[in-house]
């Protein structure tokens, strides 16, 4: 079944002009992919579809001879998914090429019906799957895309940020469950290790609820952190938060719990036999000195 | 036979594994530092694991005998060095070693079991026994 090959290489031109007319209806008004590149890119599936044709016929696509449209379809609409276009404009890029098309094939099988419907029903079944092809491609890319957002997330709500020699401070913005606890886990603990750190400041003021798993991660973090000999300290416990632990009977006793992080900060300093001492009467530095001349 | 060297350091047991850890090894390991507490009359049991890569659980509950035995014969012990990858896999096999002390470094175990550190002053200590 060479007919579409043959009808497509032979009326190439203006099956693509009209092509680019549908196309314009959908495509331009986004205003995103330039008039040469969709010529571009038009010319380039059509030479692809008639190789794919000649060489592995219309009904396989997933034949060798099919290599080089589905590379180009896939990198097509990869591109489209990254430009934000919605699947609808995505699909429509090869749905279109119908109209043109089947105007070619009525056009050529005039008077034999039975050629001129096999010919429609391959047509549409080829432009169909190919169709198919685009939107798997602009699903896969959108799927990486969502979940390199969800690890970049992941890993910016949870930063571990020094706060003196030898204290470290663990903000949790979020809900704890268990991923984002195993990057917790391991975020801490190689700063632990990395700043050689005693003392480690577990800010739970960003926790919406602290239910009993919830708990049960933030012990399990505690443990492996006193497994390497550095202590942990939880803070920012809301009065709501308090309640909740309270009533659902969950043993946080042998955790050291404050209600600001500056309480814990303190506790750290303290322990680690340090104490910021308020300078009265300090001597003025030169730059401060300046600026107080300047004044008088 | 490989072993385990077992060093005397005045009042204190130095112990450095530095090789991959199996359960004979443990064994003998913790049948040396017995020995050794009460044939030197040690004080104190420090164990460097920090080139420890893998900790399973029955290494896990050797290192929580050896300190509870130590106790017995009158000696502290403090692991120090843990990896970060082994804590983890410790607390997810339910171990967290109660009874064990930690410390980060060689130099902070040491401080502690000597007592020379001045944060114990104001009751570290008592809490870490408990924790």
């Amino acid at each position: 079944m060479n007919d579409l090959a043959e009808i497509i290489s032979e009326s190439a031109e203006p099956i693509r002009k009209q092509w680019l007319s549908e196309l314009a209806k959908v495509i331009e008004r986004a205003g995103v992919i330039s008039k040469a590149e969709l010529e571009e890119q038009t010319r380039d599936i059509l030479n692809a579809i008639v190789e794919g044709v000649r060489t592995s016929g219309p009904t396989d696509i997933s034949a060798g001879g099919w290599d080089t449209a589905r590379a180009l379809l896939k990198e097509i609409s990869a591109s489209r998914a990254r430009q934000g276009f919605s699947p609808v404009e995505v699909t429509t890029f090869v749905l279109s090429l119908k109209q043109p098309l089947f105007a070619e094939i009525r056009k050529k099988f005039k008077g034999d019906q039975d050629r001129m419907f096999a010919a429609l029903w391959t047509a549409t079944e080829l432009l169909d799957r190919l169709a198919l092809i685009t939107t798997e491609a602009f699903m896969d890319t959108r799927e990486e895309l969502i979940s390199r957002q969800q690890q970049e997330l992941l890993e910016l709500s949870t930063p571990v940020v020094k706060l003196w020699d030898g204290i470290l401070a663990l903000p949790i913005i979020g809900t704890l469950d268990s991923s984002r606890t195993q990057v917790v886990m391991e975020n801490l603990l190689q700063t632990v290790v990395a700043t050689n750190s005693k003392y480690a400041i577990i800010d739970i003021t960003g926790v919406p609820t602290v239910d009993t798993l919830v708990a049960q991660h933030l012990l399990k973090t505690i443990t492996a952190a006193r497994l390497m000999g550095a202590e942990c300290i939880i803070s920012g416990v809301r009065p709501q938060i308090a309640q909740t632990i309270v009533h659902l009977g969950i043993n946080l006793e042998d955790v050291i719990t404050k209600a600001k992080l500056s309480d814990a900060f303190a506790l750290a300093l303290q322990r680690s036999g340090r104490a910021v001492v308020r300078q009265t009467a300090a001597p003025l530095s030169p730059l401060a000195h300046l600026i107080a001349k300047r004044e008088e | 036979m490989e072993k385990i060297p077992v060093l005397r350091m005045g009042p204190l047991l130095l112990i450095t594994i530095q090789i991959d850890m199996h359960d004979k090894l443990a064994l003998q390991l913790q049948d040396d530092v017995t020995h050794r507490i009460s044939e030197y009359g040690s004080t104190g049991v420090l164990i460097d694991i920090s080139s420890l890569e893998i900790v399973d659980s029955f290494i896990g509950r050797m290192l929580a005998n050896i300190a509870a035995m130590s106790r017995v014969l009158g000696a502290d012990t403090v692991v120090v060095g843990m990896q970060p990858a082994v804590a983890i896999t410790l607390v997810e096999l339910g171990m967290s070693l109660p009874g064990v002390r930690t410390a980060l470094t060689v130099e902070a175990g040491m401080e502690l079991l000597l007592g020379a550190v001045a944060e114990d002053a104001n009751g570290t200590d008592h809490e870490h026994r408990q924790a």
